[in-house]
């Protein structure tokens, strides 16, 4: 099948039932969704599907043909920062980091749907995040951060 | 501040050695246990010179042995050591170096000497002495026990300021030019006239010259990073995604593992039938190994797949299967056969609670999963010389060693490369993944495999916290609490852990069995704490706070229902019994950030509890709002101190997230047996705490201590019996059993 990840088209000879995660992650070498659970419960493996925010682990490769997927990759770089990844760094939000890809994502497609979202929006959109770590002062701190730098710009 | 005439004392030598195109510096320890030739034998070319800092003209490593588990540990130790070196971040690498045993932790022994933090009394610090040896012999490179910090604050900066006086020297020799009148200044050593040299143009003249020994580590006032906000030398890639973490890894020709284990951890594997297997697409070989079987593919779900369709005959636990069963033992362990020590007996607890009306209580803590986010994982590469193999661990050697034990070699032919982790919590204190995935490795001798654990074979194996029981009784008179007989039983963490390793559990009675209770600094007339060790019973290992993450729950939230029982205010009367300033600052600190004593609206409650582990006195106020949906946790106030503060943010962190996870956990999460397996097979039913429901958390660090912590666990044991105390404080419920949801809601 083909795939468009990150801008790119690419070929995938995989099960019409391998979730997107393990496609990326074991066959195209796109590490930056993780693997947390497997049941879309702890949202590490988070990309947006034409720009909405989905668990990678619990939807096929074959259900995302012709959309655009977008890694936390193709979101920014270290040379290139989305403005939520400069947030995050400003805020030094990560502790051990592993579910901040996914934070990360969910984050940015939050902001480009309520570019001022309220407190209750952020739980709303974030709380299927899981940071085991307990980074959520820090999370909420650098979404508005990022809100108001976006507005901004 | 300490200059040689301190470190001296604790026998610091320094060195250094030419290597390739340059210089090591290094630092070990000559303090020799008597006439151990174990030590001798481990010492023979492996510990006598361990490099800290490496110079060539390429470049700067800072070797930082500690694990970076997610705690910052690389850029608190590289800051240690840039402090003295005159390095600015970005000017160096830092690699966590091959396991050594040089790198033992030399902090651990405080922890683990049976005496209270604040004993500095000879028949203590002998004690510690002869622990800190111990490690010593066993080489012990240990990541955990909130240590990091405090093993690495005067050895790093030492060896920083080896390094630096060792390359002006060499500075001077070559610019011929006194010493004393150079400055180093980011990474270059500066001559008199303006000119300066960079370190990597000196490291070769360095490796030929004699290491300056006399050295004096600079003062508090003249630190340019210590105690300022510093950033991670991770963030930028843990922002972006760009970060591997072991699970990411890839190598050429590498393939890709899943194993199913006993369920009934530890039971043995009857038989099993993996034809089914064998025949799914991507699949490369089935690998029976111990106590299970693992699946090699060419692509992690596919092996996630195949090892789901094997069909298992699995053996019993060796352990009670069922739940109450558990807590039946732990209700019988509470006799003199099964006492492990009477950690405290002041004054004449009988007599007292005989005399009074007591007030008496059962407390319960289950078990309860590491679960770090990154699952479980290792990538090994057997060859008839020995194995290679990238894996995050907290006791590399120990690793080394178990692997060795299966490929069939010597511990010094396992070559590890620690990695960074998404998280242990102490999970990564256990290696059976590791071993598992050597297993697998043996079988495909010269194919890299990676063992990736699906997360329900994680929470089916995580060794969880203990399960542990608390009884007391007390007694009130005059409006003050005036006895207090505090019983734990719990089965002991070390001998569950040790037991999967190649180590005799330590003599002596079970420290962690009464952490966090038996130090109470409050002047009791009448206080006993009695430790029990019940018998082992699910495997069990260390979790965030270890004993503490029970023992603090039961000491505190008793000790307020007996200060409500007096009809005393629950912070003044833990402010009158403390005997202690530099924990009395703590609590003060908590009552006046959150302006105890206030008056709160009908449905809003608050409590305050106060619990020192790991040395580390630690208070927080918790205030709920119980509304008709649950109990909503507002805010909390937390005051710790860890004697000095290297970097402030990393300390408000690391304390806020600590609270999250004494709180999450206090709310939530259990594990609990059935037919002998874990009935919890992922976050939906081990949830911990959300970002909704996450309070604000103030926090407030304080300075007084005479000595150095750390700051990863301390803050865990207060906020369950803050919590407890302020649902009390709102509803009049008192819950006495963890998770507290059993009792109410949380919104």
């Amino acid at each position: 099948m083909q795939l468009i990840v990150n801008g790119e088209t690419v070929d995938a000879d995989v099960e019409e039932d391998m979730p997107l995660l393990w496609v990326l992650r074991d066959e195209l070498n796109v590490k930056g969704p993780k693997y947390g659970c497997g049941i879309a419960q702890c949202g590490a493996c988070t990309v947006h599907v034409d720009g909405m925010p989905v668990r990678s682990c619990s939807i096929t490769a074959k259900q995302v043909e012709g959309a655009e997927v977008t890694t936390i990759e193709g979101l920014g770089t270290p040379d290139a920062l989305h403005a939520v990844q400069e947030a995050w760094i400003d805020h030094q939000v990560a502790q051990c980091g592993y579910c901040q890809s996914g934070q990360i994502m969910s984050a940015a497609a939050l902001l480009a749907i309520y570019p001022e979202p309220s407190d209750e929006q952020i739980d709303r959109a974030l709380s299927a995040n899981l940071c085991r770590c307990g980074t959520y002062p820090r999370i909420r701190e650098a979404v508005k951060s990022a809100a108001a730098k976006l507005q901004g710009a | 501040m300490a200059g040689i005439g301190t470190i001296a004392r604790r026998t610091f030598l320094v060195g250094s050695v030419a290597i390739a195109g340059g210089v090591a510096f290094g630092y070990y320890m000559v303090r020799k246990p008597h006439a151990n030739p174990l030590l001798d034998d481990l010492a023979e070319g492996e510990a006598t010179f361990n490099p800290w800092v490496k110079i060539s003209s390429e470049g700067i490593t800072l070797i930082t042995p500690h694990t970076d588990l997610g705690q910052g540990a690389y850029s608190m130790q590289a800051a240690l050591i840039a402090e003295e070196l005159d390095l600015d971040f970005g000017q160096f690498e830092v690699s966590p170096g091959a396991p050594s045993a040089a790198y033992y932790n030399t902090a651990l022994a405080d922890e683990a000497a049976p005496f209270l933090s604040t004993d500095r009394g000879m028949q203590a610090n002998m004690t510690r002495g002869a622990m800190g040896a111990l490690f010593k012999i066993l080489g012990a490179q240990i990541s955990g026990g909130s240590t990091s910090v405090p093993d690495s604050f005067d050895k790093l900066r030492l060896a920083g300021a080896v390094a630096r006086e060792t390359l002006k020297k060499a500075a001077a020799a070559k610019a011929g030019v006194s010493i004393e009148d150079l400055q180093t200044r980011s990474g270059a050593v500066v001559l008199p006239d303006g000119d300066s040299i960079p370190y990597t143009d000196l490291a070769a003249a360095a490796a030929k010259v004699k290491p300056v020994k006399n050295v004096e580590l600079r003062a508090p006032s003249e630190w340019r990073l210590i105690g300022k906000p510093m950033q991670r030398l991770d963030i930028v890639g843990k922002s972006t995604g760009t970060l591997p973490y072991g699970v990411d890894l890839e190598i050429d020709g590498m393939v890709h593992a899943a194993v199913k284990l006993n369920p009934r951890q530890g039971g043995a594997l009857n038989s099993y039938d993996a034809s089914a297997a064998e025949a799914m697409r991507g699949v490369i070989k089935v690998v029976p190994v111990t106590g299970g079987v693992a699946v090699v593919a060419d692509n992690t779900w596919r092996a996630f797949q195949a090892a789901n369709a094997i069909e298992f005959d699995w053996g019993p636990a060796p352990y009670p299967a069922e739940m109450d069963a558990h807590w039946e033992t732990l209700s019988g362990a509470f006799k003199e056969d099964r006492l492990d020590k009477v950690w405290r007996d002041d004054g004449d607890v009988d007599a007292a609670i005989a005399a009074g009306d007591a007030v008496d209580a059962e407390y319960r803590a289950p078990y309860v999963a590491h679960a770090p986010l990154e699952p479980i994982s290792a990538l090994v590469r057997v060859d008839d010389n020995g194995a290679e193999l990238w894996a995050g661990t907290q006791m590399p050697r120990f690793v080394q060693t178990n692997v060795a034990a299966i490929v069939g070699c010597e511990p010094e032919d396992v070559q590890l490369h620690n990695q960074y982790v998404g998280g242990s919590f102490g999970h990564r204190l256990e290696d059976e993944q590791i071993k598992c995935a050597a297993e697998v490795a043996k079988a495909m001798k010269g194919t890299p495999v990676k063992l990736t654990y699906s997360r329900e074979e994680d929470f089916a194996h995580d060794f969880p916290r203990q399960i542990a029981m608390g009884k007391m009784k007390g007694v009130v008179e005059d409006g003050r609490v005036a006895a207090y007989d505090l019983s734990i039983a719990m089965p002991s963490v070390a001998d569950s852990q040790l037991s999967r390793q190649p180590l005799d559990p330590p003599p002596g009675p079970d420290s962690q069995i009464a952490a966090g209770a038996w130090n109470l600094p409050y002047d009791l007339p009448h206080f006993r704490m009695s430790a029990y060790k019940a018998p082992p019973l699910a495997p069990i290992s260390s979790w965030r706070s270890v004993g503490a993450s029970s023992n603090g729950f039961f000491a505190d939230a008793f000790l307020d229902e007996l200060i409500h029982a007096a009809g005393a205010d629950p912070l003044e009367e833990r402010l009158r019994l403390m005997n202690n300033d530099v924990a009395r600052k703590v609590l003060e600190a908590v009552g006046e950030m959150s302006g105890w004593g206030s008056a709160m609206e009908p449905n809003r409650g608050r409590g305050v509890a106060f619990i020192e582990s790991f040395g580390v006195p630690c208070a927080e106020v918790v205030e709920v709002s119980a509304t008709d949906a649950g109990v909503k946790i507002d805010k909390v106030f937390v005051a710790a101190d860890v004697g000095r503060i290297v970097d402030p943010i990393n300390f408000d962190n690391h304390v806020k997230g600590a609270v999250v996870w004494g709180l999450g956990h206090a709310m939530n999460c259990e594990i609990t047996y059935s037919d002998g397996k874990a009935q919890q097979t992922n976050y939906h039913a081990h949830e911990g705490m959300r970002l909704y429901q996450c309070p604000e958390i103030l926090v407030r660090g304080l300075e007084n201590a005479d000595r150095i912590r750390g700051i990863g666990e301390p803050p865990v044991p207060p906020a369950a019996p803050a919590l407890a105390n302020a649902i009390f404080a709102a509803t009049g419920e008192r819950i006495r059993e963890m998770p507290f949801n059993k009792h109410i809601e949380f919104v």
